[in-house]
C-alpha cells in the first residue's frame, strides 16, 4: 500500500506523457486526481497507523541489490513511524495544494505537472525510505524535478537560482554519499531500523565524529543552517509560487528529517558531543535569519528568509536531545510546512494581480482583497506562534526541551521570537493596511475555486492543530521517543 | 578443434568481415544496387555477423566450454565471455549508428568490416593470458581502429586519423618495453607463470619490476585514456566521424581495461607489488577525474566536452582498480565494480553520442550553444540525451548512479576513502557541464522551429540505449551479478 502511493504519482506521469499536444489542458486534471487519490491514500495510512505499539508500520522490504563476493547489500525498504508518518502527510496535502493553486499554468503544461509529480514521488520516498541508499536516491532524484521547475517556469534569475540550488545540494549529497558508504562498511547494513539499533560503531576506516559530519553537512545546507544558507532565497524568490510551497513547505523538513532519523538515531555519542555547537548554529540562524528578514523590501524574500529564521528552531528543538525537543522540533517542522506553505501561496496571489512584489509599492490591500488579507492575517499570526495557532504549539515545546540544556542559548533563541512578530506584523501593516494606492484600485480578491479551496483548508489545518495539537503531537512523540533513549 | 570452438564468436566476425568486403566488391556499383539497397545489405550482413558472435557466446556458456586455448596462449573463462558480449553489444549500436554517415560514402563495406575486425581484435584481446598474444590483439583492434578515425578523409579527420595512429605507436612501444623488462626478470610470456614470479621475487627484482608496471601502464594507459597518457583524446574524439568516436569512447577504453586487468591483478597481482601499483592508480585515478572535469568544464564544442569527460570517467574506473590491491586480501568487488562500470558505461555514452549524432545532422553543428531548444524541436531526443547525461553525472534512477556507488563503495572498503572523496566533489563539478547541455536543450530558444527527426536506425540505436541504462538503474541485480561472475577468475 505504501509504495503503491509512493509510485502512483508516476503512473500519473505516464498518463501525461501519453497526452496528444491538443489536448494538453488535461494535464492538470490528471496531475489533480493523482495528487487526490495519493492524499486519499495516505489519509488512510494516517488512520489505519496504530499508535499503541507505534515503531514502523506498512513495511514494504526487498531485495535490491546484492553482491555475492563481498559486502554489499541494497535493499527496497518502505515504511513509516510516528515521525515520517506526519512528513509524509505533509507532503501529500501540499503537493495537492501546488497543483490546484497552479491551475492558470499556460507554460507547457504537460512538462510542468509532470515534473510536479516527479518531485511528489521522490518527495514520499524520502520520508519512508528505510534503507540509507534508498533514501540518499530519492534525496537525489528530487534534484531534477526542482532544477527544470525553477530554471523554466521560475522568473527573475532563475536560471542562476537553479543552479546554485543544484550545486549546493549535490555538493552536500557528494559528502553524505561517503560518509553512509562509510557507515554502511562499518555497521555491514544499509537498513536504517539496524542502523538505528547498533551500540556504537566500532572500528571505522576515519573516526566517528568525521562519519557524522559527512552525513550532518548535507543536512544542514538542505534544512538550512546559517552559513550554509545562501542557495534558499534565490531558489525561493525565482521559483513559481507552487514550487516555492513545496520548497518551503516540504523539501527544507529532509534535512532535518535527516538530522533526526539519520544523524542523530545513528551516532548519538556524537550528537550529545556537539548538542551545544548544534544549538549556537541554531540561534545563529535563528537571530541572523530575524533580523535579515527585517530588512526585505521584497515579499516573497520576505518569506523565504523568515524561513531560515524558523528552520533554526528545528535545529535547536533538536539539540534538547530530549522528548519534548524534538517532539518540539518535528511539529515546527509540520507547523512551518503549512504555515509558510501558505505564505508563499498568499504572496503568489498578490504578485499575480499587483505583478510587483515590492513590499513599498504596495499598500490598503486589504480594501480590494478581504479574503486574501484574512488568510494573511490568520497565516501571520500562527507564524509569530501566537496561541491557538499551529506555530504556537511548536515553538513552546522547542523552548521547553531546550531550556534545560542550553539556557543562555535558548533565552537568545527567544529573541527570534520577537522579531518575528515584528516582520511579521510590520508587513502585514505595509502591504494591507493603510491608504489604497489608486494604482490597486482594479485588483480583484481571490474568488476561483482553485484558489480559495487550497487556502481554506491550510487555514482550517492550522487551527485544527493550534487548538487540537495532539493530533500529531502523540505521533511525533511515539516516532521521536526511541531517537531521545538513545540520546539519553 | 577445441580451441576454434571457444575462438568462434572472434572467427564469425572476421569471417563476416571477409564476406562484406567481398559482398560490396561483387556488387555493381551502379543500378538497383547502388543506393539504399545496398546500404542495407551491408548493414544487415554486419549484424548478423554480431547476432551469430553473440549466439557462439551463448552457446559456449550453454555448453560448459570454458578452458584454455591455442596452448595457453588464450583462455575462455567467464571474464572473456562477459567481455564478447559487451564488445558484441557495444558493436552492434555503433553499427546502427553508423549508417547514416555512410549515405554519401563509396566505403560501406570496409567501414563495417572495420568495425568487425576491431571488435573481434577486443574480444581476443579480453580473453588472452601471454604476453604475445596480448601485443597481437592490441594491433588488431589498433590497426582498425586507426583507419576508422581516418575514415572521412577531410583535413580535421585525417589529422586525427595520423596523430592517433603515431602516439599509438609511441604508446605500443613503451607497453612492449614493459612486457620485454616482465620476459627478461621472469624468463617467460605467460601471465600465470609471470604472476608465480612475482609472488616470490625478493627485493633485489622489485625496482625492476616497478619500471616495468610503470612502462605498462603508461602504454596501456594510452588505450584507457587517462591523464597524462591523454593528449590524442580531445582532437581525435573532435576530428573523428562521431559514430567512431562513440566507438573508441567506450570499445577502445573497456578493452584497455580489461587488459589492464588480466596483466595487473593477475599478472602482478601477488607480492609487495601489487601495493605499489595500487596506490599509483588511486594517483592517476585523482589527476584524471580532476584535469578532465576541469577541462570539460570549459569546452564549447560537444564532441570535445565529451572527449574529456570520458577522460574524467576513466579515472572513476580506476578507483575500482586502485581499490583492488590497496588492501589485503584482494577486494573483488574493486574489480567488478570496474566491469559493472564499464559495461554501464558502453551504453550511457554510447547514447549519449548517438544523441549527438542525431542532433548534429540536423543542425550541422557541434557547438553546445547550438543546442538551445532542442527539446522544442524533438522531445523525445532531447528526453533520451537527458537521461544519457543524468547517468553520465550519476544521478538517479539510472545506471551510472548504481555504477558510481558501486566504485565508490569498493574505494571505501579498500580504506581509499580520500579517493572516494575526490570522486563524488568530481561528480558534482560534472554535474556543471553534462546539465549545462540538458538546460541549454529545454530552455535556450530554438534557432528554428523546424523538428528533428532522426533517421529509424539512429531511433533504435538510441532506445536500446536508453531503455538499457534505465533498467539497469532500477533492477541493477543481474548486471551485478554477471559482473561478479566475471570477476570470479580473478579470485
Amino acid at each position: 500500500m505504501l509504495s503503491f502511493v509512493i509510485f502512483l504519482p508516476l503512473a500519473g506521469v505516464a498518463a501525461i506523457a501519453l497526452l496528444p499536444r491538443e489536448r494538453e489542458g488535461w494535464a492538470k486534471w490528471i496531475a489533480a486526481g493523482v495528487a487526490a487519490a495519493v492524499l486519499a491514500g495516505v489519509l488512510i495510512l494516517f488512520a489505519a497507523y496504530d499508535r499503541d505499539p507505534g515503531g514502523y508500520q506498512f513495511i514494504d522490504q526487498h531485495g535490491w541489490l546484492e553482491s555475492g563476493v563481498s559486502q554489499f547489500k541494497l535493499q527496497y525498504i518502505v515504511g513509516v513511524d510516528g515521525l515520517s508518518l506526519p512528513l509524509v502527510l505533509l507532503t501529500a496535502f501540499l503537493s495537492g495544494v501546488a497543483i490546484l493553486i497552479s491551475w492558470r499554468v499556460e507554460m507547457r503544461p504537460k512538462e510542468y505537472f509532470a515534473w510536479l509529480l516527479v518531485l511528489e514521488t521522490s518527495l514520499l520516498g524520502v520520508f519512508s525510505a528505510l534503507d540509507f541508499v534508498l533514501f540518499f536516491l530519492f534525496w537525489e532524484i528530487e534534484l531534477i524535478p526542482m532544477y527544470f521547475l525553477i530554471s523554466i517556469w521560475g522568473s527573475g534569475r532563475r536560471v542562476y537560482s537553479a543552479w546554485k540550488y543544484v550545486l549546493y545540494t549535490l555538493f552536500g549529497s557528494s559528502f553524505m554519499l561517503v560518509g553512509l558508504l562509510v557507515l554502511g562498511f562499518t555497521a555491514g547494513t544499509f537498513d536504517i531500523r539496524e542502523l538505528g539499533q547498533i551500540d556504537e560503531i566500532k572500528d571505522a576506516i576515519i573516526p566517528v565524529q568525521a562519519i557524522f559530519f559527512l552525513i550532518l553537512i548535507a543536512f544542514a545546507i538542505k534544512l538550512p543552517v546559517v552559513p550554509f544558507h545562501t542557495w534558499l532565497p534565490d531558489a525561493h524568490t525565482d521559483a513559481p509560487t507552487a514550487v516555492s510551497v513545496i520548497l518551503a513547505g516540504v523539501l527544507l523538513k529532509m534535512g532535518g528529517y535527516g538530522i533526526l532519523r539519520l544523524s542523530f538515531s545513528i551516532m548519538p555519542d556524537v550528537a550529545r558531543d556537539v548538542s551545544v555547537w548544534l544549538a549556537a548554529f541554531a540561534v545563529v540562524s535563528i537571530l541572523y535569519g530575524a533580523l535579515v528578514t527585517l530588512m526585505q523590501t521584497d515579499l516573497k524574500r520576505l518569506i523565504a528568509y523568515s524561513s531560515v529564521s524558523h528552520m533554526g528552531y528545528v535545529l535547536l528543538g533538536a539539540s534538547a536531545l530530549g522528548t519534548v525537543g524534538l517532539t518540539g522540533a518535528s511539529m515546527q517542522m509540520f507547523t512551518h510546512g503549512l504555515i509558510t506553505g501558505m505564505l508563499f501561496v498568499l504572496v503568489g496571489m498578490v504578485y499575480d494581480r499587483a505583478h510587483t512584489r515590492e513590499i513599498g509599492a504596495l499598500s490598503g490591500l486589504a480594501q480590494r482583497m478581504p479574503f486574501i488579507t484574512t488568510m494573511m492575517v490568520l497565516a501571520g499570526l500562527a507564524s509569530l506562534g501566537l496561541p491557538s495557532l499551529a506555530g504556537f504549539v511548536s515553538e513552546v515545546m522547542v523552548f521547553l526541551g531546550t531550556f534545560e540544556h542550553h539556557e543562555f542559548l535558548t533565552i537568545l533563541g527567544v529573541i527570534g521570537i520577537v522579531l518575528s512578530a515584528g516582520y511579521i506584523l510590520w508587513m502585514i501593516q505595509r502591504v494591507f493596511w493603510g491608504e489604497l494606492d489608486p494604482r490597486w484600485e482594479g485588483l480583484t480578491d481571490a474568488t476561483a475555486w482553485w484558489e480559495r479551496g487550497p487556502l481554506l483548508a491550510m487555514g482550517l489545518v492550522v487551527l485544527l492543530v493550534g487548538i487540537y495539537p495532539a493530533v500529531m503531537i502523540d505521533l511525533f512523540e511515539s516516532g521521536v521517543a526511541p531517537i531521545a533513549e538513545r540520546l539519553a | 578443434m577445441e580451441s576454434v570452438n571457444r575462438f568462434g564468436p572472434e572467427l564469425i566476425l572476421l569471417a563476416t568481415a571477409g564476406i562484406i568486403v567481398l559482398f560490396d566488391l561483387a556488387l555493381p556499383v551502379a543500378g538497383e544496387w547502388a543506393g539504399r539497397r545496398r546500404r542495407a545489405g551491408v548493414v544487415v550482413l554486419a549484424l548478423a555477423g554480431v547476432a551469430g558472435s553473440i549466439v557462439w557466446s551463448s552457446l559456449l556458456i550453454v555448453f560448459d566450454q570454458e578452458g584454455e586455448a591455442f596452448s595457453g596462449m588464450m583462455t575462455l573463462d567467464k571474464f572473456a565471455l562477459f567481455f564478447n558480449f559487451l564488445f558484441a553489444g557495444i558493436a552492434a549500436i555503433v553499427i546502427l549508428a553508423s549508417v547514416d554517415l555512410l549515405r554519401r560514402s563509396r566505403f560501406q563495406g570496409e567501414y563495417f568490416a572495420l568495425v568487425l575486425t576491431s571488435t573481434a581484435g577486443m574480444m581476443l584481446l579480453a580473453s588472452t593470458i601471454d604476453l604475445i598474444a596480448i601485443f597481437v590483439a592490441l594491433e588488431l583492434q589498433a590497426i582498425s581502429l586507426y583507419v576508422m578515425v581516418a575514415f572521412l578523409k577531410d583535413g580535421r579527420s585525417s589529422e586525427a586519423g595520423l596523430k592517433f595512429l603515431l602516439l599509438g605507436a609511441i604508446s605500443t612501444a613503451v607497453t612492449l618495453y614493459g612486457m620485454a623488462y616482465l620476459f627478461g626478470l621472469s624468463g617467460s610470456t605467460s601471465l600465470a607463470e609471470i604472476a608465480e614470479f612475482v609472488a616470490q621475487a625478493g627485493p633485489d627484482s622489485r625496482s625492476a619490476l616497478v619500471l616495468a608496471a610503470v612502462f605498462l601502464a603508461a602504454g596501456l594507459g594510452f588505450k584507457m585514456a587517462v591523464v597524462p597518457f591523454q593528449m590524442w583524446v580531445p582532437d581525435v574524439y573532435e576530428g573523428a566521424p562521431t559514430p567512431v568516436t562513440a566507438y573508441l569512447s567506450v570499445a577502445s577504453k573497456a578493452a584497455g581495461f580489461a587488459v589492464v586487468m588480466r596483466v595487473f591483478v593477475v599478472g602482478l597481482g601477488d607480492g609487495t607489488i601489487s601495493g605499489d601499483w595500487a596506490y599509483m592508480f588511486a594517483i592517476i585515478a585523482a589527476i584524471s577525474m580532476s584535469v578532465g572535469n576541469l577541462m570539460a568544464l570549459v569546452q564549447t564544442n560537444i564532441k570535445r566536452m565529451l572527449a574529456y569527460s570520458s577522460i574524467a570517467q576513466a579515472g572513476t574506473f580506476l578507483i575500482g582498480l586502485a581499490a583492488v590491491a590497496a588492501v589485503e586480501p584482494r577486494l573483488l568487488l574493486g574489480t567488478s565494480s570496474v566491469v559493472f562500470f564499464l559495461a554501464t558505461y558502453a551504453f550511457t555514452n554510447l547514447g549519449a553520442f548517438i544523441g549527438v549524432i542525431a542532433i548534429s545532422n540536423k543542425i550541422k553543428s557541434d557547438e553546445i550553444a547550438d543546442y538551445a531548444g532542442v527539446a522544442r524541436r524533438s522531445p523525445l531526443l532531447a528526453l533520451g540525451l537527458t537521461l544519457c547525461l543524468l547517468s553520465l553525472t550519476g544521478i538517479p534512477p539510472t545506471a551510472g548512479f548504481i555504477a558510481k556507488l558501486y566504485v565508490f563503495n569498493s574505494a571505501v572498503q579498500a580504506d581509499l576513502v580520500w579517493l572516494a572523496m575526490v570522486g563524488v566533489l568530481n561528480s558534482v563539478v560534472s554535474a556543471y557541464y553534462y546539465l549545462r547541455v540538458v538546460l541549454n536543450m529545454y530552455t535556450g530558444e530554438p534557432a528554428s522551429e523546424e523538428g528533428i527527426q532522426p533517421g529509424p536506425y539512429l531511433a533504435v540505436a538510441m532506445t536500446i540505449s536508453v531503455v538499457g541504462l534505465l533498467v539497469v538503474g532500477v533492477f541493477p541485480n543481474p548486471l551485478v551479478q554477471a559482473s561478479e561472475a566475471a570477476v570470479s577468475v580473478f579470485g
